[in-house]
């Protein structure tokens, strides 16, 4: 992946009349990047995608697409290939009509056109099926034919809007990894819009959290999922436990009567008495060999367990923290190993590099 | 901060190509502008309007709508749409329950014999009216007995107009019943409600707005319709009849302007009322609901069968008799079977002229108002740019619904026969005929096509601009070749209504543009009713053989450009 900035957008607003879906985005993607806008419906990621393509036009701001302003360039006049949600596939046309859609166009002769085609439908994993039409293909057969299609000009910049989100499940997980395949065999710069955190995570170089047309964190995966920038983040990336505590100065707080200590964050200094919220992952705890004087050490009754598969959620009501029950993470393994069954008690320690600490009001 | 929030708001560039779609709309616009908007803005300010042609008209307004005669004709004229309404809804309903609810054998031969009506203009049942009752009608003395002075009048008007305007009722009625929920009947059944109860919770609000549809296209229909009391209203007067016999009976055209007004209003009344009512049942049915599946009952299903072979036994003495009639050597005197009529009546009296000019306006009409509707849905649907001009052109789509044939006629005559305007060779031309039978029957197809264009997958532009594809050719490429069936159907609309139509045209035709319908308004004027059934006839078997033919073009179009719809695995 090379540094070299390929798409730049600067104070990017659009508002619809007085509301305001877009407000001064400002975000710039490297070459050859994988980015995904994540959010939920309705946070502007969408209609973001769509300036991009020029499919909507932004009330004010700066697109700057490999050094050219496309700022009020007419879709046809950007560089980009699209892949929508429903496909759009042209339904009257052949498979080898829709993928060769957008070369017959550039003149190029029949000879020339069929044999990239082909390609293209091997490249997709669908050598042969040009004679169909979309009507008798599965949806994820549809899917890969639409990025085949998008893919045909060999455009600068890919756009997924939601593309995966009509398959079921494991069709799902499937194609995700092939996109993500095919984008680092091309190299290709590409954006996908997804409403799923699971998606962007497995797939993205980069993401980019939104909520209400402003972005609230952009970073990897890992950067997003284990320092989230706000609260939202962290309540929308994975699951999250949320403590109220009150700030003790020094990196102390106190949360119902244990006092908990925060190593990380060290410009977090939160003013004693200040009111802050604790966010902790299920699975940032410690079972094995807690020490006895650890300031993160705590003990809890089981009072419920929910089965998911590979994995079980315990909710622990902490001693010292009433009315603040935690979801604990454990392996079905781990489960017999700590003896945790509802009823039980059970002693852990909570991993402190982990904690992030926002304050409740804003300061 | 202040200052981004203080500048004006980008602009797109506009691609050349996207050009073409702003000429388009820009195109469209003038059409129905002056195809409509126009020619209505001249009746009303005619209205307006004294004698002498000065402006100081709301008085002589006033005065006018005090006149008794007309009072007269208003209070004939609402009663009669409000009878016919009251009786054709009721027993359309029971059909359409009939059609949708039971499970009774030929339902697709009943309902294609109670669309008969449509193929010839509303006159013909009129004139089969004349041939049962009249006065030398073979079933005059029932008629009679059962208390009537005679078919001239409203009682004539009333039957001819159920007849009439029962397949439009019908149409409106099984669509509204066909939208049913059989979640919702299951969910009754599992609470043990009885049918009667069922019918009354489930049913009728179910097609509650289907009903008020009904009723309100019924009472439209009847207050404009202007051929059936023209034929068998004798000296009951109604508003339609007046604008006619006050325009070109009178020349009187500042008083027609008043009446046609009259007229407007409450088709445009009720057309506000149908639009309001549309849109809030778009939302009754969601996609997930499960279509109901009659179950057969015998009782039910042998008193539907009873009573559907009544109705349609009916429309067919109604629809017969015009035609045996039209081929009677000497009605009632000789009976035989001749063309006498036909020759006599219409070829030696020079009216085949009158049939290939109904067949020329009906074919321009399919042609290019097919196009033209299909064009517009298009650029207003589908591409981007000129916001400000699209809700108007929505608006003027919709328009034409609401104005009864008789007004958008009389504005014409204003507007094209107006000495000063560049448009008036236009006058008594073909052309001006079919301009006029485009913006009269604009909106269905308009809809038709919208509703077509809307089941596109809304992306197909923004994939062709991404690589590169110029609109129009995704539009040649892909969204013609899906819309053809539509478009079949709309030119099949356009071509029947072309044919059949009297109201709009009958102020606008020359001697050498004269058409077959409004012949039989002539031939009936001149007590020629023999070759007017004839001409009735031969209209509605042009209109049979024209749907047939469009039905063989339909399965040709499905065969060569529809294999993608249902394809095998």
């Amino acid at each position: 992946m090379s540094d070299a900035t390929y798409l730049e957008l600067r104070r990017i607003r659009k508002s619809f009349g007085s509301f305001t879906a877009l407000d001064d985005i400002d975000l710039t993607i490297r070459r050859g990047e994988f980015v995904c806008f994540l959010g939920p419906s309705g946070c502007g990621k969408t209609t973001l995608l769509r300036i991009i393509a020029g499919l909507e036009t932004q009330t004010s701001g700066t697109l700057m697409q490999a050094g050219r302003d496309i700022s009020v360039l007419p879709p046809a006049g950007r560089d980009y290939g699209i892949m929508f949600q429903s496909y759009a596939l042209f339904p009257n046309l052949s498979i080898a009509d829709n993928v060769g859609y957008g070369l017959v166009n550039r003149k190029q002769s029949r000879a020339q056109v069929a044999p990239r085609v082909e390609e293209l439908l091997k490249l997709v994993g669908l050598p042969g099926s040009g004679g169909k039409y979309p009507a008798q293909m599965s949806g994820g057969q549809q899917q890969r034919i639409a990025l085949a299609r998008a893919l045909a000009t060999s455009p600068g910049l890919l756009l997924l809007d939601e593309p995966l989100s009509a398959l079921d499940a494991i069709v799902r997980v499937h194609l995700r990894n092939e996109i993500r395949d095919l984008q680092r065999k091309l190299g290709v710069t590409t954006i996908m819009v997804t409403h799923d955190q699971e998606e962007a995570l497995s797939v993205a170089d980069r993401i980019v959290v939104m909520n209400h047309g402003v972005i609230e964190q952009v970073g990897t995966p890992m950067q997003v999922y284990r320092e989230p920038a706000s609260p939202f983040v962290a309540d929308f990336v994975g699951k999250v436990n949320r403590l109220t505590a009150v700030a003790e100065g020094d990196h102390w707080f106190r949360c119902g009567e244990k006092r908990l200590h925060c190593v990380a964050h060290a410009d977090s200094d939160f003013r004693p008495g200040r009111e802050v919220a604790l966010y902790l992952r299920p699975e940032d705890r410690v079972v094995d060999g807690v020490r006895d004087d650890d300031p993160m050490r705590c003990s809890g009754t089981v009072r419920h367990v929910e089965f998911l598969g590979g994995n079980c959620l315990a909710e622990v009501l902490v001693d010292g923290m009433p009315g603040q029950p935690l979801q604990l993470q454990f392996s079905l393994n781990q489960m017999d190993e700590f003896d945790v069954r509802e009823g039980n008690t059970i002693r852990f320690a909570l991993r402190a590099d982990r904690l992030r600490v926002f304050p409740v009001s804003p300061l | 901060m202040s200052a981004v929030l203080r500048a004006p708001p980008l602009k797109q560039r506009v691609h050349w190509t996207d050009r073409f779609a702003h000429l388009a709309l820009i195109g469209i616009a003038l059409l129905l502008v002056v195809g409509l908007v126009v020619p209505l803005f001249i009746v009303l300010s005619k209205a307006l309007e004294t004698s002498d042609g000065s402006a100081a008209g709301l008085g002589a307004f006033a005065a006018y709508l005090a006149s008794p005669a007309l009072l007269q004709s208003l209070w004939h004229s609402v009663w009669v749409s409000v009878l016919v309404t009251a009786i054709v809804v009721p027993l359309a309903f029971t059909f359409a329950y009939a059609l949708t609810r039971s499970c009774m054998p030929f339902k697709s031969l009943f309902r294609t014999i109670t669309l008969l009506p449509l193929l010839a203009p509303s006159l013909l049942s009129a004139i089969s009216l004349i041939y049962w009752f009249g006065n030398q009608g073979v079933a005059k003395e029932f008629w009679l007995a059962l208390g009537f002075d005679g078919i001239y009048g409203a009682p004539g008007i009333v039957l001819a107009e159920c007849f009439a305007t029962f397949p439009h009722t019908l149409m409106i009625l099984v669509t509204a019943l066909t939208l049913a929920d059989a979640r919702l009947y299951e969910a009754a059944d599992a609470l043990g409600t009885r049918t009667l109860r069922k019918f009354f919770t489930i049913t009728l609000p179910g097609a509650k707005y289907g009903l008020i549809s009904a009723a309100l296209v019924t009472f439209t229909l009847v207050i404009t319709d202007f051929g059936i009391p023209k034929v068998v209203g004798g000296n009951f007067n109604v508003l339609a009849t007046d604008v006619f016999k006050l325009v070109i009976g009178q020349q009187d055209f500042q008083r027609g302007a008043v009446v046609a007004l009259l007229l407007l209003t409450p088709a445009a009344f009720t057309f506000a009322i149908d639009y309001f009512v549309q849109r809030k049942q778009t939302s009754t049915l969601t996609a997930r609901a499960v279509a109901l599946v009659p179950r057969p009952s015998r009782r039910f299903d042998l008193a539907m069968t009873l009573y559907c072979v009544l109705i349609v036994g009916l429309m067919l003495a109604m629809f017969l008799m015009a035609v045996f009639a039209s081929f009677a050597t000497l009605w009632p005197y000789n009976l035989t079977p001749s063309f006498v009529h036909y020759v006599s009546g219409l070829v030696d009296a020079e009216l085949g002229d009158a049939m290939l000019n109904s067949l020329k306006l009906a074919a321009c009409t399919a042609v290019f108002g097919t196009a033209i509707v299909f064009v517009g849905a298009y650029v207003l649907e589908k591409t981007r740019g000129f916001d400000g001009v699209r809700p108007a052109i929505r608006l003027m789509a919709m328009l034409p619904m609401a104005v009864p044939g008789l007004v958008l006629g009389l504005g014409y005559i204003f507007f094209f026969n107006a000495p000063g305007n560049p448009l008036s060779f236009m006058y008594q031309t073909t052309a001006l005929l079919v301009l006029c039978t485009i913006v009269h029957f604009y909106t269905t197809g308009h809809l038709t096509m919208v509703t077509a264009l809307k089941s596109l997958d809304p992306e197909f532009e923004a994939v062709s601009a991404s690589l590169k594809v110029p609109f129009y050719k995704t539009f040649w490429r892909v969204t013609l070749p899906i819309c053809l069936p539509a478009l079949l159907d709309v030119s099949r609309y356009f071509f029947i209504n072309a044919m059949t139509t009297i109201s709009a045209v009958v102020f606008l035709y020359s001697p050498d543009t004269k058409l077959a319908a409004v012949a039989i308004l002539n031939l009936d004027e001149a007590g020629d009713i023999g070759p007017a059934a004839a001409m009735a006839v031969l209209i509605a078997g042009t209109s049979t053989v024209v749907i047939v033919l469009y039905m063989l073009l339909g399965k040709l179009v499905d065969r060569r450009t529809q294999a993608w719809r249902a394809p095998s695995r």
